[in-house]
């Protein structure tokens, strides 16, 4: 079974535990997406649809603008469900409890 | 009689109840294993050896039933559900008791059953005895909460089998005879006539049994609620068979069901914004995994032949890929206690391996080029696209971000990276280990041969075994571009929410879910009956004894020692009343006669 141990894993110090080295991670990340919106000047894309003025899958930048903002919109909307969702985690058990539902 | 015992079904089956046969002290627990993990490979061995048609036919109350029936579409269930079986028994070698992988066989074994089943009466004894050993792996956690679960979803899993037992009883009705393998394959029709009907009622039912199975909304939260409480054995096995199964029976019978179109979206994107506020990373892949049928649905409902290849590939990829998620947080489970994204982090330090195969089931139900879902799913969104389904495809495109969000992402970096919660453990065993690597082996084979084809020219044998033939190109230009675009923005909006504070915590919690509808407002409805019955009862009582003591404090009156009719009557009174009866009945006689 596992142990507890909030030193350092066998004395030793990983890359990721240096706070300045996670937000390279989140640069390295920004500069990999500015890369890859920058990929769709390099090729001719057909549109499929013609809704949205043929933007929906063919225009520039509609990939990482949806993926972005979906993803975004996404996590804020299921942090909202937890008003209405989320109970304790006994909820289930307490079957005969009665009272509030909270 | 070979024929019937060698058929990949009963082998499996009868294999494994052999071997839990077999006293402890008369085969070492490594021989025992052997022959196990022997038995998928040998059936698999021997089926691949067959050619497509009929196989293990009998009579049975003058029906001809076919156990064994052998197509384009059943071929590749029974590849992929054997190699669950191999991959399933290797992970589960790290208890030393061999219950789970016996289980686990059999199980596989009724899977088998299931999609090679030639006739409906064959397929629904199959469905039952799958559902039944399923449970056991629910229950096999020995807990109290896998213990309710599992009751749960034996429940509902029973559900299916009598829907089902109904629609064919129903369509027997219709046909005049055995429904076989004719109606199987073709309910999309009993199901359009339109009419209320008894084959539109039939197929109806059908319909809803095998929905019940593919986790349909409202009607999937047995998955959720039970593959997490198994073991970590327990839920690779359950993650492979029961679902894909479904799969399987909704392609066959309801191919082009326009229905499933709106269904099977639904279920891509519902369960993405459950999976993001649940902490427990198990429930989170069956969340997960809910989504991913979700695609394999609307690829049914579709129904060309593009979109019918893509929900099959993409069954088969899921069973690898998914497996291997459940395999990584099974091995957490087993090294540190629970999988509470509240509770884990920094985990890479201790399962630097389970890591990295996590990282590849990640990539891989995700669909980044070169890992599997790219291969599969692909086929299912170009058939949306093909078909000019433009907000179909709003809507996949939209949970394609969110899978990656959900279970590319988060599983992944609450367990692994993010905070360092200090638990040091060990690397996973050996033999959880192994399984991972093979389940990670084949998801990245699967994304890689369409590239080897584009490159070198070689076959494609993933595509080969699909229903139909495969003309589409996976990697073009495009598709790479906007697939990546997709997912690495997808992951800059987490990595934003992170820095920003915005994302949501792992908090120690329970989310209300569609079984909250028998878990609770059930149970209230089932305690207000009893409570209604019991208070009936006990006022009928009361009324009844109340009348009873009146009745025989009215008897003892009359009846009793000082009664009006029990006392003692002098003889000369008693003549005096015959003499004036006698008088009565004399006046009477002559007044009719007169």
């Amino acid at each position: 079974m596992a142990q507890h141990d909030h030193g350092k894993h066998g004395g030793r110090t990983y890359w990721l535990d240096r706070k300045g080295n996670v937000a390279k991670v989140f640069y390295a990340l920004i500069l990999i997406d500015v890369l890859w919106l920058a990929a769709d000047f390099l090729y001719k894309k057909k549109a499929e649809f013609d809704a949205w003025g043929g933007w929906a899958d063919g225009g520039f930048g509609f990939y990482p603008v949806y993926g972005f903002v979906g993803a975004f919109l996404l996590v804020l909307a299921a942090k909202q469900m937890r008003r209405v969702l989320m109970r304790s985690e006994d909820y289930y058990e307490r079957r005969r409890g009665g009272g509030s539902s909270t | 009689m070979a024929e019937f015992l060698l058929s990949p079904p009963l082998l499996l089956m009868l294999g494994s109840v052999v071997l839990a046969a077999v006293p402890r002290n008369v085969l070492p627990r490594t021989v025992l294993r052997a022959l196990l993990l022997a038995l998928p490979v040998y059936s698999l061995w021997r089926f691949w050896g067959l050619d497509f048609g009929d196989y293990a036919q009998f009579e049975l109350f003058g029906q001809t039933l076919t156990l064994v029936r052998i197509d384009p579409l059943s071929r590749i269930f029974v590849v992929i559900f054997h190699l669950a079986a191999l991959i399933g028994s290797i992970y589960s070698f790290y208890v030393r008791d061999n219950f789970q992988p016996l289980v686990g066989v059999f199980y596989a074994g009724s899977a088998l059953g299931v999609v090679l089943a030639g006739d409906l009466w064959s397929l629904f004894l199959f469905w039952e005895v799958a559902a039944v050993s399923s449970a056991l792996l629910v229950w096999v956690r020995r807990s109290g909460p896998a213990a309710g679960a599992g009751l749960r979803y034996l429940g509902m899993q029973m559900v299916s089998g009598v829907l089902l037992l109904a629609g064919i009883v129903l369509l027997r009705h219709e046909v005049g005879a055995a429904p076989g393998w004719a109606e199987f394959r073709n309910l999309t029709g009993f199901l359009e006539d339109g009419g209320l009907g008894f084959s539109n009622l039939a197929a109806t039912l059908i319909f809803l049994a095998f929905g019940l199975k593919a986790a349909f909304p409202l009607l999937h939260s047995w998955l959720i609620d039970a593959y997490p409480e198994s073991t970590p054995a327990g839920a690779v096995f359950l993650s492979a068979f029961t679902t894909k199964f479904a799969i399987y029976a909704l392609a066959r019978a309801f191919p082009g069901q326009s229905e499933l179109i709106w269904i099977g979206a639904l279920m891509t994107a519902f369960p993405i914004f459950f999976a993001v506020i649940e902490n427990d990373l198990r429930r989170v892949l069956a969340y997960s995994m809910t989504n991913q049928l979700g695609f394999m649905v609307v690829g049914i409902g579709i129904g060309t032949e593009l979109a019918i290849n893509g929900a099959v590939a993409h069954a088969f990829a899921d069973i690898l890929f998914k497996g291997l998620l459940f395999m990584a947080m099974g091995a957490v489970l087993y090294r540190v206690g629970h999988v509470n994204g509240s509770d884990l982090g920094g985990l890479y330090k201790s399962m630097p391996i389970t890591t990295g195969l996590c990282i590849i089931g990640a990539a891989s139900i995700s669909a980044f080029p070169l890992f599997s879902a790219f291969a599969t799913k692909s086929l299912i969104m170009s058939a949306a696209v093909y078909k000019e389904y433009f907000w179909l495809w709003l809507v996949l495109l939209f949970a394609s971000a969110g899978v990656f969000h959900h279970a590319g992402i988060k599983i992944p970096f609450f367990a692994f990276f993010h905070h360092d919660s200090g638990i040091r453990c060990k690397e996973a065993p050996r033999s959880m280990i192994v399984a991972m690597v093979l389940a990670a082996a084949a998801s990245m084979t699967i994304g890689l041969l369409p590239l080897a084809g584009l490159w070198f020219g070689t076959a494609n044998p993933f595509y080969e075994l699909l229903p139909y033939p495969v003309h589409y190109e996976v990697y073009t230009t495009t598709h790479v571009i906007t697939q990546s675009q997709l997912l690495f923005f997808s992951a800059l909006a987490f990595a934003t929410l992170m820095r920003t504070g915005l994302y949501p915590p792992e908090l120690r919690s329970v989310n209300l879910d569609a079984d909250w509808l028998y878990r609770r407002v059930g149970l209230r409805i089932w305690d207000g009956v009893a409570t209604a019955f019991t208070a009936t009862h006990r006022t009928g009582y009361a009324v009844a004894g109340r009348l009873a003591a009146a009745a025989l404090e009215t008897a003892q009156r009359h009846l009793g020692p000082q009664g009006f009719l029990g006392r003692s009557w002098l003889t000369a009174s008693m003549a005096l009343w015959v003499a004036v009866l006698l008088a009565a009945y004399l006046v009477v006689f002559y007044w009719r006669l007169g």
